[in-house]
């Protein structure tokens, strides 16, 4: 058992909103430099670099997940964890029936860039990444779960895209038992207002847009690591998320 | 006016009507139901998108007279059954939020 630094949300310069410098190798570099161990790239509704950003924190010394950080159709923002990468890629593709078919306009929104493990753009992704799918909450959480994802509500304490601001408190469907927190969120505000988020196993992370903005190694979790190998402790985070492993932050 | 009368001279459809004769006293739009909770108020009509079955505990909450959802918003059969059991008028129309307010408004 050993403590894991954590971050579990992070946008790569594939979407539109985060920076140009948000390379796989950068990101992974940067995260290894603070001191994490365990990094999620969850860029908006696509899992377009998790390949090439599992290739970077190979040479980092990183614990990778492939992710995505979904908008529904209510514009919540619920991020999907994928145990495997192929899990994330074949929902990535799936998700794509669902998404807004609107061109993006980078002299507006920003560059959507698809890169290979050496940081090289190898495409761009033409229609716009953020906006709401055409799945309700209900919905997307049992499509991303029956891809193998793990989902929970993203950075609840916030207004715009947290799913407390738009439903007005968590629903009961679907039961997420991880809600994330923003790194300025007032947790305990938050329960006394919404007392079923005490029952929940609670993630912070950085929504990083920004290399300077990933998480410093101040959220951590307890997992269990022997025999050690990158891919045990990415399932013993898995099992941690599902509620199989007991125990809280560390 | 009631709920009753507001749908048949509206022409709005009915998904669930458990108290027609309910008043309608005034009429409140939104979609994002924290900012709907802290402001809506009771009796009034509340048009909105959003058809979160969340809807139905904002409306509960602050004993609206109804929910009006508009621009054919699809509503999952849940919240149709949940709203007939929760005693909550819900009703549809093709028009969007704007259109639906204009026509509350000449009617009420």
């Amino acid at each position: 058992m050993s403590k894991y630094y954590y971050d579990l949300h992070v946008h790569s310069c594939l979407s539109p909103c985060g920076d140009d410098d948000m390379t796989v190798n950068n990101i992974s570099g940067m995260a290894a430099l603070k001191g994490l161990q365990i990094i999620a790239l969850t860029d908006h509704n696509t899992c377009g670099n998790c390949r090439p950003f599992y290739a970077a924190c190979r040479k980092n010394g990183l614990i990778p997940v492939a992710g995505m950080e979904l908008t529904t159709a209510e514009e919540i923002h619920m991020v999907c964890l994928f145990e495997e990468l192929e899990q994330a890629e074949a929902f990535d593709r799936k998700l794509r029936e669902y998404r807004l078919p609107v061109k993006n306009k980078p002299e507006i929104f920003g560059n959507q860039l698809l890169l290979d493990e050496n940081d090289e753009v190898i495409g761009t992704e033409p229609y716009l990444l953020p906006p709401a799918t055409s799945l309700p909450i209900e919905e997307a959480f049992k499509l991303a779960s029956s891809y193998g994802a793990f989902c929970f509500p993203a950075h609840i304490d916030r207004p715009s895209n947290g799913i407390l601001g738009i439903l007005g408190t968590l629903p009961d469907h679907p039961s997420f038992p991880v809600v994330e927190y923003s790194g300025t969120a007032d947790i305990k505000a938050l329960e006394d207002a919404h007392p079923d988020l005490k029952t929940k196993r609670a993630l912070t992370d950085s929504d990083a847009h920004y290399l300077w903005d990933i998480s410093e190694a101040e959220n951590a979790l307890d997992l269990p690591d022997e025999p050690y190998s990158s891919a045990f402790v990415r399932h013993q985070l898995f099992r941690y998320l599902r509620g199989e492993l007991g125990g809280g932050n560390a | 006016m009631t709920v009753r009368e507001l749908t048949e001279q509206a022409g709005f459809r009915v998904l669930s009507m458990p108290d027609g004769e309910r008043e309608i006293e005034g009429v409140y739009a939104g979609d994002l139901l924290s900012w709907v909770m802290g402001r809506a108020s009771e009796g009034q009509a509340f048009v909105t998108i959003m058809t979160n079955i969340n809807v139905l505990a904002v409306a509960s909450l602050l004993d609206l007279s109804c929910v009006i959802l508009s621009e054919d918003a699809e509503a999952p059969s849940e919240i149709i059954v949940s709203a007939e059991e929760k005693g909550i008028n819900l009703l549809k129309t093709e028009l969007p939020t704007y259109e639906t307010c204009l026509l509350l408004g000449s009617l009420l």
